[in-house]
């Protein structure tokens, strides 16, 4: 699923919006435990969680995350996205929580990594 | 006896959470740069980075050599700190002693050491109690071998 689909269908704010959202993800790793991230890491997956400080990019990016979507409307520090844009991770927002954004993404057929 | 190719030493502070993890990404780094196999730079960076956390949490600092050799590539970390009191405990995915700080971090879920195993081929834990604790884990590049 292209990342601009997912914004759509969770109307998220884009955090980089310099970054192309044309890029596809095709699983998912939803969590807010950084070590449940790493443990069933997939490359190029789709990072779903509500944690929003600098580990959850240092993260993503050992785990090789292709897009983080923060949930239930918080917005990371403007230095945890500096991270991501060196990291070529693309980040985005939204206002739903994690049973939402996750039963949402699993309606349009993404699927779990775990 | 294996021949080591390559070493880095990298220093670990304690507490400090917006540093920590940086010494894994320069692995990496380092890894790709050498054109590592995708998966085998992965799977050894997930146990750098847990390695690492676990020291930046617990202990009171400590230093984390890279290695590579002809025969694998991976960490030998050493720490002063309170050391592991019972290992095999520790080693139980779900146990944890990590205080409300940790788990702030999205870390103290009782993965850390488990991640570490889960992703290598090999892992040696050393700890004496109110000294610190010593962990070799890494990746055989050749494990038909």
């Amino acid at each position: 699923m292209k990342l601009e689909e997912i914004k759509q269908i969770l109307q998220c704010q884009v955090l980089t919006p310099e970054m192309d959202l044309n890029l596809e993800v095709n699983t998912v790793l939803a969590s807010d435990g950084m070590s449940e991230i790493l443990a069933f890491h997939k490359p190029g997956a789709l990072m779903i969680t509500g944690l929003t400080n600098i580990q959850s990019v240092r993260t993503a990016d050992v785990a090789d995350v292709r897009a983080i979507v923060y949930i239930r409307g918080k917005l990371p520090h403007e230095k945890t996205v500096d991270l991501a844009r060196q990291k070529k991770i693309t980040v985005l927002a939204t206002n739903l929580g994690m049973f939402d954004v996750c039963g949402m993404l699993r309606e349009n057929g993404l699927k779990g990594a775990m | 006896m294996a021949e080591e190719l390559l070493k880095k030493t990298f220093t670990i502070f304690p507490r400090n959470f917006d540093k920590a993890g940086e010494n894994s990404t320069e692995i990496k780094t380092l890894l790709k740069s050498l054109n590592f196999d995708p998966d085998i730079i992965r799977r050894l960076v997930v146990v750098a980075f847990e390695a690492e956390m676990n020291v930046v949490m617990y202990a009171n600092g400590g230093e984390m050599d890279f290695v590579i050799t002809d025969e694998d590539i991976r960490i030998d970390i050493r720490d002063e700190g309170p050391g592991i009191p019972d290992i095999q405990q520790a080693m139980q995915e779900g146990y944890s002693t990590a205080t409300d700080e940790m788990r702030e971090m999205g870390f103290g879920f009782g993965m850390g050491l488990p991640n570490i195993k889960r992703h290598s081929d090999f892992l040696n834990i050393e700890s004496q109690v109110g000294k610190g604790t010593t962990v070799s884990a890494g990746i055989r590049l050749n494990p038909d071998a």
